[in-house]
């Protein structure tokens, strides 16, 4: 077995851990029961470092930084909730509610969702800015899952999975901005998808109720997301 | 194939050839006058010196641009009289005027301010050179220090004279370029890469296309030097597709510059190898992103990610990287040719050399112009920009772009230079410098550079692209005189937000010309919130 | 002591919030040793009174009447209470927001309609061209979430008005449930 990267020691959160110099806070936070909240990322696909949510401040540097991308370094003091960063995680989450159609009441992954999730855990009792009312295409045509993109919060996950995992590539994003939405193959209705396996692993990791099964009853409509560990572990283990 | 001892010689027969002509007609045929003229004016010119008989003693070539766009299309004669508002039915007359008095109607004066205190190292060879001759540029030293860099240097003592001379990086961000590159030097990696960054996109911005329509070969040569120094075999110009113009001449200097041996396997007869192939941009922003541009280059889609790891260690396709713009490989021939000591003389403490601006809004001489860093915004706007048009009264100057802020004119004394602008709550940008009168309302300038970002954000990261959507309502909604006091404290609250989580530059420089308005101008914000119309409005 | 007076409120929502506060069952019988219900769907009141302590409005802003109901419920109320994702969040009805109010009312009231199809202008308050939660008109002072905030929310929330303290609804309300 190669020798692995070398122990460093650092403080989160006033708490003493130590971690192999290749890990990242977000990890080392996992594994000490520290909480930080996370949208784009899910174990097993690879970090765009998008949702923002993960931002941490570390004693001496001027910048927030992603505690998804930013590895442990000796000494270093790390905070991972402090007044200004949950202030910044909860308009973020606000920022979500106000882009898109995200009516929890009539949603079919009403408490299984990250998104309604973490809207209570950060803390958000109302929504400050207005709502942008969208009109963005529902895609009903797939034969057994359904895309309504006003529900999309853009984590980009059904990318990953389908290209990294799956390695069909159905999923990409087009459009910029406020405008940019996911689109199947070259946007053409996700029914029509020549590559498309309809292998559903972009329905169990999307967080929220954008991609979902068809026919499945609020509460029925519960998501795996075990799966993605459980195949990259093997991935990892067969090389 | 010409060796080191040859480009003299290819110098000398250029300059010979130049020089039989008794006189020189050189026409703009930059992007500014060509979009007047179409060419029009060298083709009557041509054919009234064929009338005179006059061939082989009056050259007529085009050239880039002479700086005094607002008076284009220009024609220069003899570097002593300039023809301003030039059309084609005035070659007979300019052709006719040679050896005599020049024609008064269309006559500019040289003798002003515009000309008189620009100092010029990027666009010296600007309205001067034809872009589309090699010889033409190497008889004004070109590639003299592609030449002297492999012939007398070791690759570190190219990175030491960049260092040397103090020069910092001309796109935005101000980094000490030859920081930069000895990082790139050092990184450990057979394979390497030089990109010029030249996705030149903020409104009202046009220094880079300007340099690349003049004067390509600068780039090339600048781009080469740098693959030397760097230890890279290849080169990417990262142009944008709106630029064709550029592109035609980039093409045509590139196929020059291989046909000479000064691009491609063994240059100059030397070991070294380096290529430049050009990528063209398809109409985003947010790619002039140093990783968007790398993304973009590798045929994905053009959205940054997280730094580090940085372009210099973990650039295009994985490998160590040199991004510069164009402006700062503009400056490397001559910092190479005259010693960084030489370059380090000009400008100020923290701010060497000249800086090119493309000045623009509401001032008389809008055009390109380089001065010295450390003159004064006065200098540049009232002396060299001639003032305000109209005459009516100074507020502001907008430096930075989309990313920058609003300078308002009690600091009009402010040398121009990277700190003095930073301080003020603005920044150097690539280049584009907006004078403002008092007729304009800073809420509604902020809200257009706000729906700059808006529409020129990638939508990867959440503050960015929904925070400068919200942010574009608010200030909608103050413009409007629709807003509540709560509405002005959301949008400061937002531009914190979005500049402080953002995932790149563009996201955390878009709240930049609020913020700047609302130090400056934060009256004009509460004038349209002072009466609120009795809630209703537009909900 | 004197009672604290409590007005709740329905404006555009499906009285669901209402539901769950009767919901609270025989804590109700509780409650009112300690509040007076002055104005509210559930008792006979026609004008809202010149001051409550507390308003528990449920429901979005969605038409004329809803507007001015809202500002007037402001202007004499205390504690302004939005009960419910319709209040905090415009919710449901505001899934309206995208369609043009003459298509909605052309849907409703011609095209789905066999006998004398037509847009009443009378009695019936005009809509609002967007709905809108109550703290895009007015200012809110608590926000309760929830469709419906479950009983023992609304429990909470009003015996922690009653004893004069902010209730603190972080983690105990998410919106949808």
């Amino acid at each position: 077995m190669a020798v692995r990267s070398r122990i460093k020691t650092l403080k989160i959160d006033g708490r003493d851990v130590s971690a192999h110099e290749d890990e990242t806070i977000l990890q080392i936070a996992e594994e000490n029961g520290i909480f930080i909240p996370t949208l784009c990322r899910i174990e097993g696909l690879s970090l765009i470092g998008a949702c923002r949510l993960c931002l941490i401040e570390v004693k001496g540097w001027n910048r927030l930084v992603p505690a998804c991308h930013t590895h442990a370094e000796e000494g270093m003091e790390v905070f991972t909730d402090t007044e200004r960063l949950r202030n910044y995680r909860r308009m973020i989450i606000e920022l979500l509610f106000s882009e898109g159609n995200h009516v929890c009441a009539v949603c079919v992954s009403n408490g299984n969702c990250e998104l309604q999730y973490l809207a209570q855990r950060l803390g958000m009792d109302h929504v400050r800015f207005p709502n942008m009312q969208p009109v963005r295409k529902v895609d009903m045509t797939h034969e057994r899952f359904v895309l309504d993109r006003n529900r999309c919060v853009l984590c980009a996950r059904c990318i990953r999975v389908c290209d990294e995992i799956e390695g069909a590539h159905t999923w990409d994003m087009r459009g910029r901005g406020i405008d940019a939405r996911v689109i199947t193959d070259l946007d053409i209705p996700w029914g029509d998808s020549e590559t498309c396996t309809s292998c559903g692993k972009c329905v169990n990791v999307c967080p929220v109720g954008a991609i979902v099964e068809k026919g499945r009853a609020v509460g029925e409509m519960t998501k795996r997301k075990d799966f993605l560990v459980y195949l990259s572990k093997m991935r990892e283990a067969k090389k | 194939m010409p060796t080191h001892d040859e480009l003299p010689e290819i110098r000398a027969a250029e300059r010979e050839k130049q020089g039989s002509y008794r006189h020189s007609i050189r026409v703009c045929m930059a992007a500014g006058c060509l979009s007047q003229h179409e060419g029009t004016i060298r083709k009557a010119l041509v054919d009234a010196v064929a009338a005179e008989g006059l061939e082989g003693e009056v050259q007529v070539k085009g050239v880039g641009c002479m700086g005094l766009c607002a008076q284009g299309p220009l024609v220069m004669v003899d570097d002593s009289i300039l023809y301003e508002k030039v059309t084609a039915e005035d070659a007979v007359d300019i052709v006719k005027a040679l050896d005599k008095k020049p024609v008064k109607r269309i006559q500019s004066s040289l003798n002003i301010p515009f000309f008189q205190r620009q100092v010029k190292i990027v666009l010296e060879n600007s309205g001067i050179v034809d872009p589309e001759s090699i010889e033409d540029y190497i008889s004004r030293d070109g590639y003299a220090a592609l030449s002297k860099a492999l012939g007398e240097m070791m690759p570190g003592d190219v990175v030491d004279e960049i260092m040397n001379s103090g020069l910092r990086g001309r796109g935005g961000g101000g980094y000490l370029t030859g920081l930069k590159w000895s990082t790139v030097s050092k990184a450990i990696s057979d394979i390497k890469y030089v990109i010029c960054n030249a996705d030149e996109g903020d409104p009202g911005a046009f220094m880079d296309r300007s340099v690349l329509e003049s004067d390509p070969h600068r780039i090339l040569e600048g781009m080469t030097i740098a693959g030397y120094a760097v230890g890279a075999q290849k080169g990417y110009i990262y142009v944008r597709a709106e630029y064709p113009l550029a592109i035609d001449r980039l093409k045509t200097a590139i196929k020059q510059a291989k046909r000479l041996n000064l691009l491609g396997d063994n240059i100059l007869g030397t070991e070294f190898d380096f290529d430049i192939e050009l990528r063209l941009g398809a109409g985003a922003f947010v790619c002039g992103e140093e990783t968007a541009l790398m993304a973009s280059i590798e045929g994905r889609r053009g959205s940054p990610r997280p730094r580090p790891p940085y372009p210099a260690d973990h650039g295009l396709w994985g490998q160590p990287t040199l991004i510069n713009n164009v402006e700062t490989f503009a400056n490397v021939a001559p910092i190479i040719r005259n010693g960084g000591q030489w370059f380090a003389s000009i400008g100020t403490e923290n701010s060497k050399g000249t800086k090119v601006f493309a000045l623009a809004g509401q001032v008389k001489n809008t055009g390109l112009i380089e001065v010295p860093m450390g003159v004064t915004l006065r200098e540049i706007v009232q002396e060299i920009g001639g003032g305000t048009t109209n005459d009516a009264g100074l507020k502001a100057i907008q430096t930075g772009g989309p990313s920058g802020g609003c300078i308002p004119v009690e600091f009009i004394d402010t040398p121009v230079d990277y700190d003095s602008l930073r301080m003020l709550g603005s920044m150097m940008g690539s280049g584009g410098l907006i004078v403002i009168d008092d007729t304009a309302s800073m809420v509604e300038l902020a809200l257009y550079f706000m729906e700059f970002c808006m529409t020129e954000s990638c939508g990867k990261c959440i503050p960015c692209r929904v925070g400068t959507a919200q942010m574009h309502n608010l200030l909608n909604r103050i413009v409007r005189g629709e807003a509540r006091a709560e509405d002005l404290e959301l949008l400061e609250q937002l531009c914190d937000l979005t500049r402080n989580t953002s995932l790149c530059g563009l996201g955390q420089s878009a709240p930049t010309p609020v913020l700047s308005t609302l130090k400056y101008f934060r009256h004009e914000y509460l004038e349209k919130i002072a009466a609120p119309p009795a809630e209703e409005a537009a909900s | 002591m004197k009672k604290v007076t409590v007005a709740t409120v329905w404006l555009d929502g499906c009285s669901g919030c209402h539901m769950s506060l009767i919901d609270m069952d025989e804590r109700l019988l509780e409650l009112a040793e300690h509040i007076d219900i002055v104005y509210s769907p559930l008792v006979d009141m026609k004008d809202f009174p010149e001051h409550v302590d507390v308003a528990i409005v449920e429901g979005a802003v969605s038409s004329s009447e809803d507007f001015e109901k809202i500002h007037k419920i402001r202007a004499h109320t205390g504690i302004l209470v939005a009960l419910g994702d319709c209040a905090v969040a415009a919710n449901v009805p505001a899934m309206r927001n995208p369609f043009k109010v003459q298509d909605i009312e052309a849907r409703a009231y011609l095209e789905n309609v066999d006998l004398q199809p037509q847009v009443p202008d009378q009695v019936v308050p005009k809509l609002r061209p967007y709905v809108r939660p109550i703290h895009e008109i007015v200012k809110v002072d608590v926000f309760v979430q929830g469709c419906p905030p479950s009983a023992d929310t609304i429990y909470y929330v009003i015996t922690e008005l009653v004893a004069g303290r902010q209730p603190d609804l972080i983690n105990r309300t998410r919106p949808g449930a």
